[in-house]
């Protein structure tokens, strides 16, 4: 019992550590004091600035293209690549791991930088697609790894009984691959769009000087003072992707409750 | 569904269990891999060598060490020593703080993906604005210490100093040292564990013979994925350090802010030698799990 208690303080607290700042930031889009350090009573004022507020519109348009494009796209290569590297001997097969692990074990400034530096070098301009290109390379071994687990799940057999009942490959891959596989690929490319969304070294590198995402946006104001309409955007966004969180796992709960029955 | 129940209770990681071949081999399917491996050496193998080559030639494009070796500027040396002071204490903290919470997390009997999701969510708030809020918590004026001048007790003054750092990457990578070893903990048989309790082994025993080993792997990843973000950032140190306080990220940052690709691409090749370290180790206790751990 007393373990019990311990246990959930403990979790409590390391949750308490994770959410202070995001409570911080929710209760500042709601100051109506422009400074950070001052609380100068409740106001809406912000959430209403903020959808005229051009430039934060505008790099929010970005970084949501951005990262709906680079997990779009790591997710269709990360899978096919996923499914040849599950069926490769293994020698080949441990370099291909091994060259996936790289951009995921690499530091940001590095990933960064040597990206930037390519992009120079082939005289290719900084801007939408350098930083898109970029984050794709970051997030196909995100894909990767969560479609690899259910790979080596699935049973080979049904693939192979769909080709000889006169499945073409590409049908079964459709019919019985990839419904199996699934749950691997939706995460991956939740968790690239998260990556995308979060990202701010490589973007930082990778951009020109006319375009902005929300992270780099937030950087260049850090010594100035931020916008309180940031606050106000960032909650907006962490709410809905709450509220979506909430929604899934009701879902899922009834979904349990109704086969148990 | 029923059947991938059944293959989930396999343990991938343990040492009892040969891995298995039945896995699935599509025909023909090599050409599959052919994108990402033109995308793999175009945006990750190319560009590294764009780096050496930064790092190891001077504007006149003649070879030199001299980039690489700025490093032993007493400045960049100082400011190296520092990250990596910094970095691995962050990661002790991380690790002593994570791992409880892992064990607690991959006991619970409602094992969704929520738990997971819980500890992701804070990455949906901006992570500059997250780090920036703990200003807000630290400052001479802020949360933490009016709550505790209200109890009359003594004042926290962290806020640009070293341990603001420390605390700003604990709290930033925690949740890349919980999910490896989250993930490893939830595998590992519980037959084997009651096993050893059935054959007289006491709580501690059974953690420091069987868990604690199963889930090295996961701690080994979770200490590179807390270990090499720490020891690169420039951000933190920005927003936590106060300007007095430069890491190695920060001085490669502003080389390249000046326009002095070729110093910043040697100083990067120091660094490059501590995350190839690193990834040494992974891949030595990764062997295994072909990186599926980390996640």
């Amino acid at each position: 019992m007393v373990k019990k208690i311990t246990e959930r303080f403990y979790v409590g607290l390391i949750l308490f550590f994770l959410y202070a700042p995001i409570i911080i930031l929710i209760v500042l889009s709601f100051n109506s004091s422009k400074s950070r350090a001052r609380w100068g009573g409740f106001t809406l004022h912000w959430y209403k600035e903020l959808f005229k507020n051009e430039s934060i519109m505008n790099a929010l348009y970005t970084t949501l293209i951005i990262a709906f494009l680079s997990a779009l796209l790591a997710t269709i290569i990360g899978t096919a690549a996923a499914i040849a590297i599950n069926g490769m001997k293994k020698t080949p097969r441990t370099i291909m791991v091994a060259i996936t692990n790289i951009p995921m074990l690499n530091a940001d400034i590095v990933t960064g930088i040597s990206l930037m530096l390519l992009f120079i070098a082939m005289r290719f301009t900084l801007g939408f697609s350098s930083v898109l290109i970029s984050h794709i390379t970051f997030n196909i071994p995100y894909v990767i790894l969560s479609v690899m687990p259910k790979l080596r799940q699935l049973n080979a057999h049904t693939y192979e009984a769909a080709l000889d009942l006169g499945a073409s490959p590409i049908y079964a891959f459709f019919k019985v691959i990839l419904p199996d596989i699934f749950p691997g690929v939706l995460t991956g490319f939740f968790l690239g769009f998260t990556m995308s969304l979060d990202d701010f070294v490589i973007t930082y590198f990778t951009k020109g000087p006319e375009i902005n995402t929300i992270s780099t946006k937030i950087y260049s104001e850090v010594r100035k003072g931020i916008k309180p309409e940031i606050y106000a955007l960032s909650t907006l966004m962490f709410i809905s992707v709450l509220l979506l969180l909430i929604i899934i796992n009701r879902k899922n709960a009834d979904k349990q409750t109704v086969k148990k029955k | 569904m029923k059947l991938r129940n059944v293959l989930n209770t396999k343990t991938p990681k343990s040492p009892l269990q040969k891995k298995g071949s039945s896995s699935i081999r599509i025909r023909n399917s090599k050409w599959l891999s052919f994108p990402y491996i033109l995308w793999m050496i175009g945006f990750i193998i190319i560009p590294i060598l764009v780096i050496l080559y930064y790092g190891l030639t001077n504007t006149d494009t003649s070879l030199t060490l001299d980039n690489v070796l700025a490093i032993l500027d007493p400045i960049n040396l100082r400011s190296l020593r520092l990250a990596l002071g910094l970095s691995w204490k962050s990661t002790v903290i991380c690790l002593l703080l994570a791992y409880p919470l892992a064990m607690i997390l991959s006991k619970a009997k409602n094992k969704s993906n929520f738990i997971v999701m819980i500890i992701i969510l804070p990455m949906w708030m901006n992570f500059l604005l997250r780090t920036i809020a703990w200003q807000n918590l630290l400052e001479r004026t802020g949360v933490i210490n009016t709550v505790l001048k209200f109890f009359n007790l003594p004042m926290l003054n962290i806020i640009n100093t070293p341990n603001a750092i420390i605390l700003g990457m604990v709290y930033n990578f925690l949740p890349f040292m919980v999910l490896p070893i989250y993930n490893v903990l939830i595998k590992i048989d519980k037959d084997i564990v009651n096993a050893a309790r059935d054959l007289g082994a006491n709580g501690i025993q059974t953690f420091l013979k069987i868990i604690f080993p199963l889930s090295l792997p996961g701690v080994i990843s979770g200490i590179t994925m807390a270990f090499v973000p720490s020891l690169t950032t420039f951000v933190i140190s920005n927003i936590l350090g106060g300007s007095k306080i430069t890491l190695i990220g920060n001085v490669i940052e502003q080389e390249f802010r000046v326009g002095n690709w070729h110093v910043g691409s040697g100083l990067s090749l120091v660094l490059m030698i501590f995350i190839l370290i690193s990834m040494a180790i992974v891949s030595k206790f990764d062997k295994e799990s072909e990186g599926n751990s980390l996640w």
